[in-house]
């Protein structure tokens, strides 16, 4: 769900969906990527001002599941570099 | 940004009424939904019809039609179509599910009614395709499955506000379990109406559809469910960073012991019964040309086939429990990596697994991916995959050829190890030519990978066991199909020309010449005549071959029922038998395989290299094989 309104500490810093921690949560801004696919992406759920959280990973750490809209995707790390978020990290 | 609506807007579409097609008691039904949605398992419930369900986005890559009959008489065709998130078509299974809906599909008349599949576990994001499919104008049922999964995960729906909101009747149901069926029925049976007409997104993009969904889901009360605990659980074990592919070696391994040692005694009671019913049928009839053909033809060539119906069933079994369960979107993940290695991606993961079961559903499964060189890469390395079809062939040879005694402690037998270091080359061999394919001809950027993780879920026995005798009907229809028809002519061939009324010794017959002109060419590999024949028969099906020497050792040994195996020491040193069965891992011995790729890229070219790649490559491994070994003595 659109979950800007539970504001956790104030959301900044910029990052990619990569740099996330496994359990780390952050907010979608914009998805850097060819429109197909980037359309793709959205049905799935990652829609800019949605919440993502970063869960498990093939060993090594990519690619990545990534929990969005009560549903879970797998990502490759070449992706998820490609959408970037603000974190709730201070 | 593109649009929700994709193609031809609802405005410019020639809306045909409901019932458009002239007979009231044919009228034809699509059923269209997310991947995985379980939009089979409606289907399977409603029709009986055998199609395949798993729990893996995208398992049905082609539409599938099946009558359903609603109170008895009122017949209608139900189309199980592919999973779509939207209605613009960008791989082939979405554009197959755009086509049937718009009345495109040459075959398939334009669906009179739409049935709406979605997850009621995940709908405020499935409702997004609910605007496209409700813009068609056409008499539309939305069924929310997983009811049962929603209810227990804490989440409601109130369907009777969704109905208003959507303009169309909305069904709570549980596919696998048969609740809230009758809705959909009622459906089927009664007059179909055209939705109210409700405000529908009108700026054509995903955040403005996926907005309107929102907005629809809040408007009927819908609560998402709690997330799912127990498969974060198991992905906690099973994406575990050591224990993940150490869990995945494991199965695996099980799943081959398994097979070799537990489906032994099912087979011993499969040959008794074919050996004790031949000899009952050769006791009825007269001494003549048609009881030979019965028994030493159709018989023992058969029935030498049909043996390894619990072995297959086994397969079958283990991967519809692995697909079924949720497991294998894990294995895929896990696997990725792996396949970027040699240039594929972890989509082209599932269609190669699926090719252990056969090549011919594996390649039809290539149509989910994207991109069209990683597509016939892929349909180009999945025969390499070990098929249960060499299955027979590989038993019967490493049965005939090694002793049965443990490798590994009670874990893992000496037979058992062979088997599975055969499916290891087969394996290694598709690695390494995709490895060739990405790296000249089929080159290609990188594809993006997505690859949606369902929750784990119970594999249900209706949907299993509808397989498995799905599988068996196949197996046995090409049993007496391909088989039979293949065994019939291998016996007028090796029974002619006939000598004073009787067939002549086979080394003097037909097929017995047949197999000496090839006799210098597979020489080398440690094979005779007999084998030759064996070899120019499987090119029929790779199984076939275990009937032909079937039927050749049936036809030799006058009356003795010689057992099969015995009569193969005879006949291949050990270095042969490794050398066949090296053969046979490489080689493309399968018509069916050959007719689905020319069909899925649309010509001869890619069969034809495919073809001469590797029966060359089969060739030459067997004959290095050969070479090697019996040089080891």
């Amino acid at each position: 769900m659109l979950q800007l309104s539970f504001k956790k500490p104030h959301p900044h810093v910029s990052h990619s969906l990569a740099d996330l921690r496994p359990g780390e949560e952050a907010v979608l801004e914009h998805i850097d990527l060819p429109e197909d696919f980037a359309r793709r992406l959205m049905e799935l759920g990652f829609l800019p001002g949605s919440t993502i959280a970063a869960a498990r990973s093939a060993p090594g750490g990519d690619p990545r599941v990534y929990r969005v809209d009560g549903s879970e995707i797998a990502l490759r790390r070449e992706t998820a570099t490609r959408l970037h978020v603000r974190t709730f990290r201070s | 940004m593109s649009e929700c609506h994709s193609g031809p807007t609802p405005a410019t579409l020639p809306i045909v009424p409901g019932n458009g097609s002239a007979n009231p008691d044919r009228r034809v039904v699509a059923i269209i939904g997310p991947p995985n949605a379980g939009k089979s398992t409606l289907f399977n419930r409603l029709t009986g019809l055998r199609q395949k369900v798993a729990n893996f986005p995208g398992v049905t890559v082609e539409q599938r039609v099946g009558k359903a009959r609603i109170g008895g008489k009122r017949e209608v065709n139900l189309v199980d179509l592919p999973g779509v998130y939207s209605l613009d078509p960008r791989t082939e299974d979405e554009r197959v599910t755009h086509d049937v809906l718009l009345g495109k599909m040459p075959g398939i008349p334009r669906p009179d009614a739409v049935l709406l599949v979605l997850d009621s576990t995940s709908l405020s994001r499935h409702l997004m395709l609910a605007a496209p499919v409700l813009g068609l104008g056409l008499p539309t049922l939305v069924i929310l499955t997983m009811a049962d999964e929603l209810e227990r995960r804490g989440g409601e729906v109130d369907c009777a506000a969704l109905a208003k909101q959507l303009g169309a009747p909305v069904a709570l149901v549980s596919a696998a379990k048969g609740e809230g069926l009758e809705t959909v029925i009622e459906f089927l049976s009664g007059a179909f109406g055209v939705p109210t007409p409700v405000q529908l997104p009108v700026l054509q993009d995903v955040p403005r559809c996926r907005q309107w969904a929102q907005a629809v889901g809040s408007q009927a009360r819908y609560r998402s469910p709690a997330p799912p605990i127990w498969t974060r659980r198991l992905d906690s074990v099973f994406l575990h960073p050591v224990l993940g592919p150490l869990i995945f070696l494991v199965v695996v391994v099980a799943v081959f012991q398994t097979i070799f040692t537990g489906a032994a005694p099912m087979m011993d009671a499969v040959e008794e019964a074919i050996a004790v019913s031949g000899q009952w049928i050769a006791n009825l009839l007269p001494d003549s040309p048609v009881r030979s053909l019965l028994i030493d033809g159709v018989w023992s060539g058969v029935g030498s086939v049909v043996v390894f119906l619990p072995q297959i069933l086994l397969l079958f079994l283990f991967i519809g429990i692995l697909e079924d369960s949720g497991y294998l979107a894990r294995a895929a993940l896990i696997a990725d990596r792996t396949m970027a290695k040699v240039g594929l991606q972890g989509k082209s993961f599932i269609p190669l697994l699926s090719a252990y079961a056969c090549a011919v559903p594996a390649i039809l499964a290539t149509r989910t991916i994207e991109n069209k060189r990683d597509r016939i890469a892929t349909m180009l390395i999945a025969p390499f995959m070990t098929c249960s079809a060499r299955l027979p062939v590989y038993t019967l040879i490493i049965a005939a050829f090694l002793p049965d005694r443990p490798l590994l402690g009670p874990v893992l037998g000496l037979r058992a190890a062979a088997m599975l270091a055969l499916y290891v080359i087969g394996f290694l061999a598709a690695v390494v030519t995709a490895r060739i394919l990405k790296s000249s001809i089929l080159k290609s950027d990188r594809t993006p990978f997505v690859l949606e993780m369902p929750p784990y879920r119970w594999p249900t026995v209706q949907s299993i066991g509808l397989r498995l005798i799905d599988r068996a009907k196949v197996f046995l229809r090409r049993a007496g199909t391909v088989i039979l028809g293949v065994t019939v002519l291998l016996w007028i061939l090796a029974s002619f020309p006939m000598k004073d009324g009787q067939a002549p010794p086979i080394e003097e017959s037909i097929a017995g010449a047949v197999g000496k002109s090839v006799e210098p060419l597979i020489q080398p590999l440690g094979f005779n005549w007999k084998v030759g024949i064996g070899l120019i028969t499987s090119l029929a099906a790779r199984e076939v071959i275990v009937g032909t020497l079937g039927t050749i050792y049936g036809m030799e040994s006058e009356s003795e029922t010689e057992g099969l195996q015995q009569a193969l020491q005879q006949d291949l040193s050990l270095a042969g038998a490794v050398a066949l069965l090296i053969f046979f891992a490489f080689a493309m011995q399968c018509i069916s395989t050959i007719a689905v790729v020319r069909r899925e890229t649309g010509g001869w070219k890619w069969p034809v290299i495919q073809f001469a790649y590797m029966s060359g490559l089969a060739y030459v491994s067997a004959l290095a094989a050969y070479q090697i070994v019996s040089r080891l003595g």
